[in-house]
């Protein structure tokens, strides 16, 4: 059932298979800056060639003066907003994620998180869910760069209310933060009224009989609705936990140690390669101080290509029918 | 301070000093680069000692002026710039790249913090820079007092990240930002015009909307002048190309290539003996130091 402490979005498995209302997660993070820019005036906008994309537009049109095109030059993005940090400023920077934190990676590394500055990186489009765009930009490689950075947060929110939340918390971590966002329309799953913090993750599924889950999953960005889906298919003859891991960096090492303990086995779900990425810090941690079965839902080396977003989530094996299937997999191991 | 023939006599031995320091602390570093450092000795000084609006005691006064060093290879004459200017002992340097110490191997912040950035990686200083001059021009517009110094090597100009700032700086008319390139004509694997021609440098950056400049990189009077001149141009930043010589106060050093990113008693052979090295090259600088001042006596 879901976690009525929550206060989650109680419609969103209407009209299934999709969910109730859908809204781009980048949406939320246009919103956000907005709201962060009327809030804090040393908030800076820095784009390339993709505003309206990446959302940050309805920032630009109302600060015109707090926002900075710099044309197709990802490289340039990230050091320029290294240099706009050191003089005070805030400055969340936007383009693909496929081209940054993808083509600028070592101007991230060196001229923001080496040189220590609270740069904002904000990868739109990330995932096999771009969809008709093809490989070259679907961005599946992201969270395991940015992980690796020291001093980078890494966030990868669910829907857009909590890219809102996500981005606005971004603004005062006096670090570097990484926001992974997607293109598609997706499921809302969570309300204004939800908690969020950085560093915190939630279980939005618990078993409806109060007893211990047989399995946890741990999800993070969109694909935590099809996690859902798959834990309310199952009830009540394998009760799940399913947990969103929206801070990928620092890992909640205490909630996911704790699910580990109770269920016995954990399935991650992420739309990233399993090399490196969300199930990878996972299974870190639990190797660690809990060490328990795991399965990893995620593109399994090799690159994406062209197709609806449905399509390609069912092909590279990280829909709801893929996910109970690592479930009855794990319970038989 | 005004400059005099006094003071630029004082600034000459103030770089032959500087340069004396570097040759040690790369000595006792025994590796580290040679060439870039004793070749931009004079614009370093004249940038710390007459240029500069700082305050080594205060080094995070917010209205100083910033300077980026690019190319963070050639730190050994930031640090003894730095040294003597007051902003650590001149003892320290011969910590360079030694662990535990501020001085690293190429600059970082975490270890010295009134650098202004960490660098080392080619490429990316002037799109810093660039943030820096953008961010202090939406705050204070023509009233702001500070300037943006960038120092940039010529080799690194091979990368693609300095033309999207270039451009970046013509399209916002940066005015408070002047930028300064060691043209040296090498880069460690030789001669920057067999490696990637760069020429004709100074129509490349006029394409780009700056104001170009052009000087003698160990004239004290043109370095000073021309650092003057940028901050009176409107509307656009300023390139000064500073044409150096490699290995400059050593001239068993000089306009060779084989010199970028060896220490003294790690170069080249065929002119000194490695053994030899580091002694040849204080000495050249000892005896330029005592000819400095009998010439102005």
């Amino acid at each position: 059932m879901l976690n009525p402490e929550l206060k989650l979005n109680t419609k969103m498995f209407e009209n299934p298979p999709a969910g109730g209302e859908q809204v781009p997660i980048r949406q939320g993070f246009g919103e956000g800056l907005l709201a962060a820019g009327e809030k804090n005036l040393q908030v800076v906008g820095v784009c390339a060639d993709l505003t309206e994309s990446t959302k940050m537009n309805l920032f630009a049109d109302k600060f015109p003066n707090r926002f900075i095109q710099v044309g197709v030059a990802e490289q340039n993005l990230a050091s320029v907003a290294s240099g706009l940090a050191a003089m005070g400023k805030i400055p969340f920077i936007s383009s693909y994620a496929m081209f940054s934190p993808g083509r600028n990676w070592e101007q991230i590394r060196t001229t923001i998180c080496y040189n220590n500055q609270p740069v904002k990186i904000v990868g739109s489009h990330a995932g096999i869910s771009v969809g008709p765009d093809g490989g070259t930009h679907q961005a599946i490689e992201d969270i395991a760069i940015t992980r690796v950075l020291p001093r980078m947060i890494v966030l990868s929110p669910c829907d857009s209310i909590e890219a809102k939340k996500a981005t606005l918390a971004s603004v005062d971590t006096g670090t570097p933060v990484y926001l992974r966002l997607a293109r598609e329309k997706t499921p809302v799953m969570t309300t204004d009224n939800t908690p969020f913090a950085i560093g915190k993750a939630q279980s939005f599924w618990l078993p409806s009989n109060g007893g211990n889950p047989k399995v946890g999953i741990i999800a993070t960005g969109a694909l935590l609705h099809r996690a859902l889906l798959a834990a309310k298919t199952l009830e009540p003859n394998v009760e799940i936990e399913v947990m969103n891991l929206s801070t990928i960096k620092p890992l909640d090492e205490k909630a996911i140690i704790m699910l580990a303990k109770k269920a016995g086995r954990i399935v991650t779900v992420e739309e990233h390669q399993i090399n490196g990425g969300t199930g990878s810090a996972v299974a870190e941690c639990l190797a660690k101080y809990a060490p328990v079965p795991m399965e990893f839902i995620g593109v399994n080396d090799e690159f994406g290509q062209s197709g609806t977003p449905d399509e390609l989530i069912k092909h590279y094996k990280m829909d709801t029918d893929s996910i109970i299937e690592a479930v009855n997999k794990i319970l038989k191991r | 301070m005004e400059l005099n023939d006094d003071r630029i006599v004082e600034l000459k031995e103030k770089a032959n000093n500087i340069r004396i320091s570097l040759i040690e602390s790369l000595i006792a570093a025994g590796s580290g680069h040679t060439a870039g450092p004793l070749g931009m000795a004079d614009i370093f000084t004249v940038l710390f000692f007459h240029t500069l609006k700082h305050d080594p005691k205060n080094p995070g006064w917010p209205e100083r002026d910033r300077a980026i060093l690019s190319n963070g290879h050639i730190c050994p004459v930031l640090y003894s710039t730095m040294a003597h200017a007051g902003y650590f002992p001149v003892e320290e340097l011969k910590t360079l790249r030694k662990f535990g110490s501020r001085l690293q191997g190429h600059p970082h912040r975490d270890f010295l913090p009134s650098l202004e950035t960490s660098s080392g990686p080619l490429g990316s200083g002037l799109s810093q820079a660039v943030g820096m001059a953008i961010a202090d021009k939406m705050d204070h517009g023509m009233t702001s007092g500070k300037r943006i110094y960038a120092l940039l090597s010529d080799g690194e100009l091979d990368s693609g990240q300095i033309w999207e700032a270039a451009m970046l700086a013509g399209k916002e008319k940066l005015y408070n930002l002047t930028a300064i390139i060691d043209r040296n004509n090498i880069q460690i694997e030789g001669y920057t015009e067999n490696i990637m021609p760069l020429e004709s440098l100074s129509d490349k950056w006029r394409a780009w909307n700056w104001h170009v400049i052009e000087i003698d990189g160990h004239n004290i009077e043109e370095i000073a002048d021309a650092f003057d001149a940028a901050k009176s141009v409107v509307g656009m930043p300023t390139m000064i190309i500073a044409h150096t010589i490699p290995g400059k106060g050593v001239p068993e050093f000089e306009r060779d290539y084989r010199w970028h990113g060896n220490p003294p008693g790690k170069g080249p052979t065929d002119k000194v003996p490695a053994d030899k090295q580091a002694q040849v090259a204080l000495n050249d600088l000892r005896t330029l130091g005592g000819k400095i001042k009998s010439e102005h006596q």
